[in-house]
């Protein structure tokens, strides 16, 4: 659409059940908040489509169409999109408006097999797009949807949870650990319970910190892109332990906002998420391990 | 899904009395003090005092006295980054020119303090203290000799 003309028609979309559904509340480019919202995988997509004329002149048209799309969009030295779902439904044929029209539109039992996703350089999103067709300018609207997938906390075939996650690390003669952890699959409202022990500390440690870390990286080398983000750093050991000190780690998941383990998108991009415990000594020296957790959608 | 508020106090792992009130195993004290001029005329030099006290098994001495003028750190600190390539070594006070009063009080005090924060980033370094001989040599030997480290 021109920035000089402006557009003859608006055109409103509103969602079916709007009231009662859910909606979830996700940063924007520009970092304000809007709510979204939320369906579900197999959930039918039914709505108005209201287009109104300004300055009530008569709008010749070639076509009212509504789709519902599916796409990943990777912002790489400009931007790429693909879909990878796109229904359509004829809303109008070719013809002349010369008053408001009001169309409804139903995708039934839409597949939708992937979560939304605003990442760094990834953005998979899901929209309601119509398209008034002219011979001029198109006229477009667009609605966002979100969608989340849930997957059951223990597979009926899946083995049994493994014991916790034991880690022994260290600098030889200097600082020896034992980080343990719960387990290595979590859901997103779980509770990371674990400690770390020391066994041996020769360094003068100042403190310790444990952090969330996701690892978003998309495309294919060699154009490979990666972000890395802090989602959560908690101070837990102020002071400096000693050999035998016990420290616990209780790490409510439930509070942040945190993204499922997602491996390999319609093979375009993975986001993944790992548990980085630091230790910081008094010369401002970082001594770190990390390692990575699955995390599933209740 | 475990106890978030298990305790963790009650396993199998006891600290003893030694081990929680006792001396840290990580006990290293570095000072550099007391400067001295020696010598007059062209010969004229300072030298700083290194006083060491540790519990730290790589240091040969439990505590160590000795002196020290900065052309020893400085060929101390270029041994350093040959012998341990893998660590970026903090810069030593600046050297001086022809020009500068290098026996004026406050430009002794300034180098002290730079000597002093060199030292105490070096020595605490693990990485150092466990992979470089001439580290343990420069702070608790008598005599520094670099010849022995080229």
């Amino acid at each position: 659409m021109s920035l000089f003309f402006k557009t003859p028609l608006d055109i409103e979309v509103r969602l079916d059940g709007d009231d009662s559904r859910e909606h979830v509340e996700v940063k924007n480019a520009k970092g304000r908040k809007e709510k979204l919202p939320l369906y579900k995988d197999g959930e039918t997509v039914r709505g108005q489509v209201t287009v109104r004329i300004k300055d009530n002149k008569r709008v010749e048209h070639t076509g009212v169409k509504v789709q519902l799309l599916g796409s990943i969009e990777i912002q790489n030295d400009g931007l790429q999109s693909d879909d990878f779902l796109s229904l359509a439904h004829e809303l109008a044929s070719p013809g002349d408006l010369t008053h408001p029209e009001t169309f409804q539109f139903e995708f039934r039992n839409v597949e939708k097999q992937y979560e939304s996703y605003r990442g760094a350089n990834v953005r998979l999103r899901y929209y309601i797009k119509v398209t008034v067709s002219r011979k001029s300018a198109d006229v477009i609207r667009e609605k966002e949807l979100w969608v989340h997938q849930h997957q059951g906390a223990v597979e009926e075939s899946a083995p049994p949870p493994p014991s916790s996650v034991k880690m022994d690390v260290g600098i030889e003669d200097c600082l020896h650990i034992e980080f343990e952890y719960s387990r290595n699959r979590y859901s997103l409202k779980d509770v990371i319970v674990g400690r770390i022990y020391f066994l041996l500390v020769r360094l003068k440690i100042k403190h310790m910190e444990l952090s969330l870390i996701r690892r978003e990286t998309c495309g294919a080398p060699p154009h490979q892109l990666s972000d890395s983000e802090v989602l959560i750093r908690f101070e837990i050991m102020d002071g400096a332990p000693v050999r035998g000190e016990t420290i616990p780690i209780r790490l409510f998941l439930g509070g942040f906002d945190l993204t499922p383990t997602y491996k390999d998108v319609n093979k375009k991009f993975s986001t993944r998420t790992f548990l980085s415990l630091v230790l910081i000594d008094e010369d401002a020296r970082r001594y770190f391990k990390q390692s990575e957790i699955i995390l599933y959608r209740e | 899904m475990p106890n978030p508020f298990q305790s963790f106090e009650s396993r199998d792992r006891h600290q003893t009395f030694d081990e929680i009130y006792g001396e840290p195993e990580n006990f290293l004290e570095i000072a550099v003090i007391n400067p001295i001029t020696h010598g007059t005329g062209s010969g004229m030099y300072t030298d700083y005092e290194i006083v060491c006290k540790t519990n730290i098994p790589a240091f040969k001495k439990k505590s160590s006295r000795v002196r020290r003028r900065y052309s020893d750190f400085d060929s101390f600190r270029k041994t350093l980054e040959l012998e341990v390539r893998r660590v970026v070594i903090p810069k030593l006070p600046e050297k001086s020119f022809l020009t500068t009063n290098k026996f004026n009080d406050q430009f002794i005090e300034d180098r002290r303090i730079g000597l002093e924060k060199f030292l105490t980033v070096v020595a605490g370094h693990p990485l150092i203290q466990t992979g470089s001989k001439s580290l343990l040599s420069f702070v608790q030997d008598d005599r520094w000799d670099k010849r022995k480290f080229e």
